[in-house]
C-alpha cells in the first residue's frame, strides 16, 4: 500500500571526491548494504542505503569518501525531534513495531561519568603496580558466610565447610552473552579465544554451541533462555557455568527475537530449528511463573549437570531490581548478571530500548545493599552489564557492588563493529553480526580474537593501575567501596541511592 | 608493669605524632573489680549525659561502683569532657539464647550508647581493662599518661598509641586505643578499604561512629573470634590475607583453608598499610598489611613481647632486650600470656 509520505530527508550523505578516487572499486565490494555501483565505469552513490557503518571509509585506499549525518534536517523543534517525526511516518506507513538494534540512543545522562575514582596521596601511600602484586584474580559464585573448622590428630587445622563451586576469572572482565545467529561463528571464535587468553569467560548467548565452539569450552558459560534453543544435556555439560536467562537489559519483559535472514543451516542446526525460520523466544519461561519456580529450574540443571558447575541468572534492571535480586539470592543460583537499560542487542522494539528499565549503575548498588541488608551478599556473585565502555566503568561498577562485568559491545567494537545499530538487517559489512558467507569471511577470528585479548589486557593493565593508585591491592577489597566513589553534579537522591558522598565530602 | 615505662617508650618517637592525641590501654588494673566489666566513659556534660548512662545501664544490668577516673591537670592541656569509670555487671538472662550473653550485651551498649547524640562515649567495656586516652592541643604522650596518671596502674598488658591527627584532632575519642570488652587495637596507618570492612562489620549489628580503622578492626576480631569461633592466627589471615599465587603454592589442605577464608572473609579484608596490634586478656598479637607498608619490630626478654614501630621504644623500656626482630610482610607475632 502507498503512502503520501514521500520520502525522508537523507540520514547520511555519502559523497566521492572524484579527484582523489581511483575507481578502484573497493567501496563497492565492501558495502554490503548496496550504497555504491558501477554504472560504466563511474561509482554511482546510493546514499539512501547507508547504515553509517564505515566499512567503504576505512577500506577506501585514497580517503575519497566522505559521510556526512543529517545533511537536510527537519525544522527544528524541541518536541517533535527528528526520531519522533520519523517513527511516526515509519509507523503510519507500516502499522507495526519499529526495530532497532544495539543499545539506547535515549539522550540521557550516564552516571558513570558523574563518578569520580579516589586516588591515595600523603596520609596512604599508593601502591605501584609494577613494584607490588595487585590482585584481580576474581571468583564467581556462592561464598560460605561462616566457615567450619576440624583439628586433625597431628593438630593441624582443615576446613569442614565444603566450597561451592566457582568461576576464577583472572580479571573482572567476561565477555557477554551474544548468540550464534546474531553474531557470526567467527565472532564467536575470535572472543572464545580471546577468553581463553586472558583467563575469562565468554557467554554463548541463547543459540546454542556450535561444534566449532567445543574446544574452548571449559571458557563458555551456556545460556538457557526461554526458547530453549540448542539446549540438551550435552551443551549444558559442555559450558563451564551455565546461565539461565530471564531478562535482558535492552528489553525488559520480552524474549528474544532473531530474524529468519539470519538462520542459515548452520545456525539452524545449532539451535534446533528449522532453517529460514524467526526464532521468537518467550517472554516468560514457561516453568517459571514465579519466583518459587525458578529454584527447581536451577536445581533441573544442577542435578543434570551432577551440582559441578555454578548457575547463573541474568536480569533486566528495572524498578524493583533490588527485590528481584534478593528473591533469585534464595533459589540457589550462583551469580546474577544484572543488565542495565543501555544494554546492546541484535534485535529489540525501539520502544524498549530507549524507554523500559533503569540505569545498571543503579541496579548493582541497589542490589549489593539489598543483599547485604538481608544476609545474602554471600549467597551470589554479581555481575554488572550493560554499556560498560571502558575499564574505568568497570572499577566503578566493583566499586558500587559488582563482582564482575560482561562487556558485549565493548567486544564487538574491538573488532571493527562501528555501532551503526543495523546488526538485525543480517547484512554486517564487518562480518560481525551476520550469517552470510562472504561477509562471515570478512573477519579473520585470529586477527579479531587477538583485538579482544588486546582490549581485555589493556583494560586489567589499567584496572591495576587505578587500583594501585587507591592503594588497593585485591578486587574483594574494590568491591563495593563505594566510599572510594565520589558524586560530581549528581543529585542528592541519586546520591543517597548510590550510597555515594558528594565531591568534597 | 606500671605505666611508666610504656610511657617513655611512646615519648621517644614523639616526632611520630602531632601532639593531638595519645592513648593506652592496660589488662590487669582492676583486680578488685575484675568480675565486672569496667566501663571508662567520656561525659560531654558530667550531670546530664551520666544520668542517661546510669539509666541505660540500670536497665541491663547493675552497676556495682562508679567513680570519676582520677585526673590531674597538666599545663597547656584543657580537658573536654569528664572521664568516668563504671564497674558494671550486665544481667545475663536479659540476652537468651547467646552463648556469650555478657559480651552480648555489653557490645550492644557500646553500640547503643556510642550511636546516641548525648554527648557520652564508651571507650573502654572490659573486665579488668581500661583505655586512658585525650585528643586536643598539647596532647603528647607523656602529658595525656601524667594526664592520667598512668604510672599508678598495674598492668600485665599494655598498649600505647602517640597519634597523628589528620581530622577531628580535638575529639577524645578518635585517638586509639580503641577497646570493645576483651579487645583493643593500635593501629599506625590507614587503611584503605575502611568503607567496605565497615559495611561488612555493620551487617552483624556492629555500629561504627568514630569513624576510625580501630574501631571496625576491634569489632571485626570479636566477631570473627568470638562469634565466628576462628582461632587468632585464622583470624588476622581473614584480615590480612597472603596473594593467591602463595595460596596457589601451598599444599592441598592449605590452599583449601586459605581459599576458604578469603572467599567467606573477603569483605573484611583490609588493604592499605597498617600495623595493628591487638590485645585480649589472654594475649598479644601483632601484624602488618601483607605488603608491610608500615614497620613493625619485636623485642623479646624473658618472659616478656614486645611490639613496636620504632627499635628504640622497645630499648627504652627494655635496656637489655635479647632479641629484636622484624617479622616479613603479613606474618603475625602472637604472644600468650603464661597461665
Amino acid at each position: 500500500m502507498s503512502s503520501n509520505i514521500g520520502s525522508m530527508p537523507l540520514r547520511y550523505r555519502v559523497t566521492i571526491d572524484r579527484e582523489r578516487c581511483m575507481e578502484c572499486g573497493r567501496c563497492i565490494e565492501n558495502c554490503s548494504y548496496g550504497v555504491f555501483r558501477w554504472d560504466g565505469d563511474r561509482i554511482l552513490i546510493n546514499s539512501r542505503n547507508c547504515t553509517a557503518c564505515h566499512r567503504c571509509l576505512a577500506y577506501c585506499p585514497r580517503d575519497a569518501i566522505m559521510l556526512e549525518e543529517h545533511p537536510c534536517d527537519y525544522r527544528s523543534h524541541p518536541v517533535w525531534s527528528r526520531q519522533v517525526r520519523e517513527s511516526i511516518y515509519n509507523q503510519a506507513r507500516t502499522g507495526k513495531i519499529i526495530l532497532a538494534g544495539m543499545g539506547s540512543v535515549a539522550d540521557l545522562p550516564i552516571i558513570f561519568d558523574h563518578l569520580m575514582l579516589d586516588a591515595c596521596q600523603v596520609t596512604t601511600p599508593p601502591t605501584d603496580p609494577l613494584r607490588e602484586p595487585v590482585e584481580l584474580r576474581t571468583y564467581l559464585g556462592k561464598k560460605p558466610s561462616r566457615l567450619d573448622f576440624a583439628r586433625k590428630p597431628n593438630g593441624d587445622i582443615e576446613v569442614s565447610t565444603e566450597l561451592a563451586p566457582n568461576l576464577m576469572l583472572e580479571t573482572p572482565i567476561m565477555l557477554g552473552h551474544m548468540s550464534y545467529g546474531a553474531i557470526s561463528l567467527n565472532a564467536h571464535l575470535a572472543m572464545a579465544r580471546a577468553a581463553k587468553e586472558t583467563g575469562t569467560y565468554m557467554g554463548t548467548g541463547e543459540g546454542g554451541l556450535h561444534p566449532g565452539l567445543y574446544p574452548y569450552q571449559d571458557r563458555m558459560i551456556v545460556q538457557v533462555a526461554s526458547g530453549r534453543f540448542g539446549v540438551n544435556v550435552d551443551y549444558l555439560e559442555r559450558g563451564a557455568a551455565i546461565e539461565l536467562k530471564l531478562g535482558q537489559g535492552a528489553k525488559p519483559g520480552i524474549g528474544g527475537h532473531l530474524p529468519g535472514e539470519k538462520v542459515s543451516a548452520d545456525v539452524s542446526r545449532t539451535r534446533m530449528i528449522p532453517e529460514g525460520s524467526d526464532a521468537i523466544s518467550p517472554a516468560p519461561h514457561h516453568d517459571v511463573y514465579g519466583i518459587e519456580d525458578l529454584p527447581q529450574l536451577v536445581n533441573s540443571v544442577k542435578e543434570a549437570t551432577g551440582w559441578k558447575k555454578p548457575v547463573f541468572a541474568k536480569i533486566a534492571a528495572v524498578n524493583n531490581n533490588a527485590e528481584n535480586v534478593a528473591a533469585i539470592a534464595r533459589s540457589g543460583v550462583d551469580a546474577v548478571a544484572i543488565d542495565g537499560f543501555r544494554g546492546g542487542t541484535g534485535a529489540a522494539p525501539r520502544v524498549f530500548r530507549d524507554h523500559v528499565g533503569i540505569p545498571i549503575e543503579v541496579a548493582i548498588a541497589t542490589a549489593d545493599r539489598e543483599l547485604r541488608k538481608q544476609g545474602l551478599r554471600n549467597e551470589v556473585s554479581l555481575i554488572a552489564c550493560g554499556s560498560i565502555r571502558e575499564s574505568a566503568d568497570v572499577v566503578k561498577a566493583i566499586a558500587l557492588g559488582a563482582d564482575a562485568v560482561y562487556i558485549g559491545t565493548a567486544a564487538l567494537v574491538a573488532m571493527g563493529c562501528r555501532v551503526c545499530g543495523n546488526c538485525y538487517q543480517g547484512v554486517c559489512s564487518w562480518g560481525i553480526a551476520t550469517q552470510r558467507p562472504n561477509l562471515v569471511a570478512r573477519l579473520d577470528p585470529d586477527v579479531a580474537s587477538k583485538q579482544v585479548a588486546n582490549l581485555i589486557h589493556a583494560w586489567t593493565l589499567e584496572i591495576t593501575e587505578l587500583m594501585g593508585a587507591a592503594g588497593i591491592n585485591s578486587i574483594e577489597s574494590l568491591r563495593g567501596n563505594r566510599d572510594r566513589l565520589r558524586g560530581y553534579m549528581l543529585d542528592e537522591g541519586l546520591l543517597e541511592i548510590l550510597d555515594v558522598k558528594s565531591v568534597g565530602a | 608493669m606500671d605505666g611508666s615505662g610504656i610511657r617513655q617508650a611512646l615519648s621517644i618517637m614523639n616526632e611520630r605524632g602531632s601532639g593531638e592525641g595519645a592513648g593506652y590501654v592496660a589488662y590487669g588494673i582492676y583486680p578488685d573489680y575484675r568480675d565486672c566489666y569496667a566501663l571508662h566513659v567520656f561525659l560531654d556534660h558530667a550531670c546530664e549525659s551520666k544520668a542517661a548512662v546510669d539509666a541505660t545501664l540500670e536497665q541491663w544490668g547493675a552497676i556495682e561502683h562508679d567513680e570519676a577516673i582520677p585526673t590531674c591537670d597538666q599545663p597547656n592541656f584543657r580537658a573536654a569532657c569528664t572521664p568516668w569509670r563504671y564497674f558494671f555487671k550486665p544481667d545475663p538472662s536479659l540476652a537468651p539464647g547467646s552463648a556469650t550473653p555478657e559480651k552480648d550485651i555489653i557490645t550492644n551498649l557500646v553500640m547503643q550508647i556510642n550511636a546516641s547524640p548525648d554527648g557520652t562515649e564508651v571507650i573502654s567495656s572490659g573486665k579488668n581493662v581500661g583505655v586512658f586516652k585525650a585528643g586536643g592541643a598539647g596532647s603528647w604522650p607523656e602529658t595525656v599518661a601524667d594526664y592520667y596518671r598512668i604510672e599508678d596502674y598495674e598492668g600485665y598488658i599494655w598498649l600505647a598509641h602517640n597519634r597523628y591527627a589528620t581530622s577531628c584532632p580535638e575529639r577524645w575519642e578518635r585517638p586509639d586505643p580503641f577497646n570493645l570488652h576483651d579487645w583493643s587495637i593500635v593501629e599506625n596507618g590507614k587503611t584503605t578499604t575502611y568503607g567496605a570492612n565497615r559495611r561488612y562489620i555493620e551487617s552483624f549489628g556492629y555500629n561504627c561512629s568514630t569513624g576510625t580503622d580501630s574501631e571496625v578492626i576491634a569489632y571485626t576480631i570479636d566477631f570473627l573470634v568470638r562469634r565466628h569461633g576462628l582461632e587468632i592466627d585464622l583470624a588476622i589471615r581473614a584480615l590480612a590475607p597472603p596473594y593467591w599465587d602463595e595460596i596457589d603454592r601451598m599444599p592441598e589442605a592449605e590452599q583449601k583453608l586459605n581459599r576458604a577464608l578469603r572467599f567467606a572473609y573477603g569483605p573484611a579484608t583490609m588493604n592499605g598499610p597498617f600495623t595493628v596490634v591487638a590485645a585480649n586478656p589472654d594475649m598479644m598479637v601483632g601484624f602488618t598489611d601483607r605488603g608491610k607498608l608500615r614497620p613493625m619490630v619485636v623485642g623479646e626478654c624473658g618472659d616478656r613481647l614486645y611490639i613496636a614501630s620504632e627499635e628504640t621504644a622497645i630499648r627504652t623500656m627494655e635496656p637489655g632486650v635479647e632479641s629484636i626482630t622484624r617479622p616479613g610482610a603479613g606474618e603475625p607475632v602472637i604472644g600468650r600470656v603464661a597461665p
